[in-house]
């Protein structure tokens, strides 16, 4: 369903972002992309859509710039600690940074984020602790933060079950008279999961307050956003009756205005909204993938034509924002925030070994209590307990 | 003290629970104007409302995968599964998530969500209306799983499932639903036994016949029968079948020396088989046979006509009481 927003108005206002436009699979007629910066750094006019962005100002266009430049430092600098041996696993978000923090700076503090492994940047955005942010990829916890604190669920890695955890949120927002939106981020591939289409049969039939946001970022560990669906992702929302916009994922403006269109109507109690931010997984699915084996690095240099960070600093350019005194700043701030994350993941202590047993019930449990009891004897029947499970053994 | 049917019982305890909490919410299919397809939520969305008795679409997944969401926000959701076999589409929400948030947010967001399960055969139903999946769940970590026998425990145990800050699986013995028992309404939960314990219900010498749910009514009969033939049984009433009260079933164990457990669900990989190792480490050197299992075949749940079969019966759990004691039995002079 084309909502208002996006209508053909919307469309014939920036034929010139044809270049985004992919051919259709199924003969149904797809939603232009929605576009309010050219990648040549061109801000374009968009009827509708320039009223939802009207207010940013040039000062809050330089955070944005900021806010992109570090969390792909921050990726940049996590992927490294992961080829160094500090970190597991880590999955990139490169070419994804105006997806992320577009949303990730719309959102209010009352808001709830439920998201995938990937969404480090709106993590940034909530303001969590950049030590708390490597902790799952260390292998020092499962979840990193609590998620109060920042009202971001910590990464969810069952592929798509956390939009239905959003839209029960919602529902309890509804209960509760709030005025607040649960968000939910997921991929391209996530929409063919079952969880997803039945977060948004519910999200619809109770018109709960969640905004579903698919980073379409075109693969799925290997397999092309096409193997997903015949059809753009965001026409499937009309089958559930649920309003969706399509936007240039790599425009940090169109994805602002998109996402506080979508928490507008969610405020208002018109329900959900799904938007297809389209960008592209210019990274690997993770540190541990290797993308050489199934795509072409043509459509690798296509996309790297489209940067988000590249499209702003021409905007600023053009504006004549891009000092250097803003371009020092921007770098020097990513810098020590990387160094501040680096030290962080470094100096993170190991967690103890009886720390296994901590948290799987809030309460007494007669087996767990008895298999920790029995645990905290076998180490300690032991001089060094690291020895008592390393591969050699220490009889 | 009131007469009132098991279902009846539950709905009480559900009601006690939507009075005192503002925070329960009920989620499921047909619950709201239906009352539930055995009437167990009758009258609850006529007088608690829409939002706290919530008829859902159909998506098992979904039901649970909302009830997290709704914890996350603070809410304490009672969700039905309409029927046992109907709750695969929601496992990877229960084991996945409910099960393991507390873990992995290391305990800053709490799953107080109870799922109710009617569970079992003996009523006559197609496939999928008569499953014991009990195990399934009693093998993932960070669930409770209960079940009750009686219309008292019913009212009690959903009480205090709801009021665990832990998320609970509460299997509804769906053919004990039209038995009726004295219920004492005006009791608190403060006096009840906790919800993880289990329960001696009559006092035996020769044998521990363990049981739970809708088989716990039969261990009765069979212990009863029994005595007239001079056998003096031990029923225990587990009630919680994750964590197992194992301190009551070795107490019982230690005196008759010999086992015996019964559950309608398959047998490998079962219950039975986790209690019959957990006593046989405890009190080897109490034993005087080795452990028996009386229980459903290996086999999808049987047509209807062939249900009675599947079932251990009066006369099967006699005949595994038989075994126990070595007396004569269906496997006498068979080796191994």
């Amino acid at each position: 369903m084309s909502t208002d927003e996006t209508g053909q108005g919307g469309a014939q206002a920036h034929e010139g972002a044809g270049e985004f436009q992919e051919p259709g699979l199924s003969g149904v007629p797809e939603q232009k992309l929605v576009q309010l910066i050219t990648p040549a750094g061109e801000r374009v006019s968009h009827p509708e859509f320039d009223l939802w962005v009207q207010d940013i100002t040039d000062e809050q266009l330089c955070s944005l710039f900021e806010d992109m430049t570090v969390i792909r430092r921050i990726d940049v600098e996590a992927t490294a600690l992961q080829r160094q041996g500090e970190l597991a696993l880590w999955p990139p978000l490169l070419g994804q940074e105006a997806a992320q923090i577009g949303s990730g700076r719309s959102l209010r503090g009352d808001d709830f984020v439920f998201s995938s492994y990937r969404e480090n940047g709106v993590a940034y955005c909530r303001g969590v602790d950049l030590t708390d942010l490597l902790r799952v990829w260390r292998g020092n916890a499962s979840g990193g933060w609590d998620p109060y604190a920042i009202n971001m669920a910590t990464p969810q890695i069952i592929i798509g079950a956390q939009t239905l955890h959003a839209t029960g949120y919602a529902m309890g927002i509804q209960n509760d008279g709030a005025d607040s939106v649960a968000v939910t981020y997921f991929g391209d591939g996530a929409t063919s999961e079952g969880d997803v289409n039945e977060a948004m049969v519910f999200a619809a039939s109770f018109q709960a307050p969640v905004v579903f946001f698919c980073t379409n970022n075109h693969w799925a560990i290997s397999e092309p956003v096409r193997l997903q669906s015949h059809i753009q992702l965001a026409d499937r929302a009309a089958g559930f009756g649920i309003p969706s916009l399509r936007v240039d994922g790599n425009d940090v403006l169109a994805v602002m205005a998109a996402t506080r269109v979508a928490l507008d109507r969610a405020r208002r109690g018109g329900g959900p909204t799904f938007i297809e931010a389209v960008t592209y997984r210019m990274g690997p699915h993770t540190t541990a993938d290797d993308p050489t084996r199934y795509r072409d690095a043509n459509e690798l240099e296509d996309w790297a034509a489209k940067d988000p960070i590249s499209r702003v600093a021409a905007l600023l350019e053009r504006k004549g924002l891009l000092t250097d005194e803003l371009q020092d700043h921007v770098r020097n701030t990513a810098d020590a925030v990387a160094r501040e994350m680096r030290k962080g993941c470094t100096t993170m202590p190991d967690p103890q070994p009886m720390d296994v047993f901590k948290h799987v019930y809030s309460s007494p449990n007669s087996w767990l209590d008895r298999q920790q009891d029995h645990y905290a004897r076998y180490l300690a029947s032991f001089g060094d307990p690291a020895g008592a499970v390393s591969e050699e053994g220490a009889r | 003290m009131t007469a009132m049917t098991f279902a009846r019982a539950i709905n009480a305890g559900l009601r006690k629970s939507l009075d005192h909490d503002p925070k329960v919410v009920l989620l499921g299919e047909d619950i709201g104007t239906l009352g539930g397809v055995f009437r167990v939520t009758d009258g609850l969305q006529k007088d608690f409302g829409k939002h706290r008795v919530v008829d859902t679409p159909l998506a098992e997944s979904a039901i649970v995968g909302a009830a997290v969401g709704l914890a996350y926000r603070g809410y304490r959701p009672v969700v039905e599964i309409q029927f046992d076999g109907f709750i695969y589409p929601a496992f990877d929400q229960i084991v996945s998530q409910v099960a393991k948030l507390h873990y992995r947010t290391r305990g800053a967001v709490k799953m107080p969500i109870t799922i109710r399960v009617p569970f079992g055969g003996g009523i006559g139903s197609p496939e999928h209306h008569s499953e014991s999946p009990e195990a399934y769940f009693t093998h993932t970590s960070g669930l409770r799983v209960v079940t009750v026998s009686n219309p008292q425990d019913a009212y009690t145990v959903i009480q205090q499932a709801i009021a665990s800050d832990d998320p609970v699986l509460y299997f509804e013995p769906k053919r004990r639903y039209h038995d009726k028992g004295e219920v004492d309404e005006a009791a608190g939960l403060d006096a009840a036994d906790p919800m993880g314990q289990a329960r001696v219900l009559t006092d035996g010498t020769d044998v521990t016949l363990v049981a739970y749910g809708p088989l716990v009514k039969t261990a009765l009969d069979a212990a009863s029968a029994a005595a007239d033939e001079g056998i003096s049984i031990q029923v225990i009433d587990l009630r919680s079948l994750a964590p197992v009260d194992y301190d009551t079933v070795v107490a019982s164990v230690r005196k008759t020396g010999r086992l015996v457990i019964t559950h309608e669900a398959g047998q490998s990989g079962g219950l039975g088989a986790e209690v019959a190792a957990s006593i046989t480490e405890r009190c080897f050197y109490h034993l005087e046979a080795a452990p028996v299992r009386v229980t459903g075949f290996d086999i999808p749940y049987p047509y209807s006509k062939l249900e009675m079969h599947h079932l251990p019966g009066l006369d099967r759990i006699l005949d595994g009481v038989d075994r126990a004691l070595g007396r004569p039995n269906s496997l006498s002079g068979l080796e191994g």
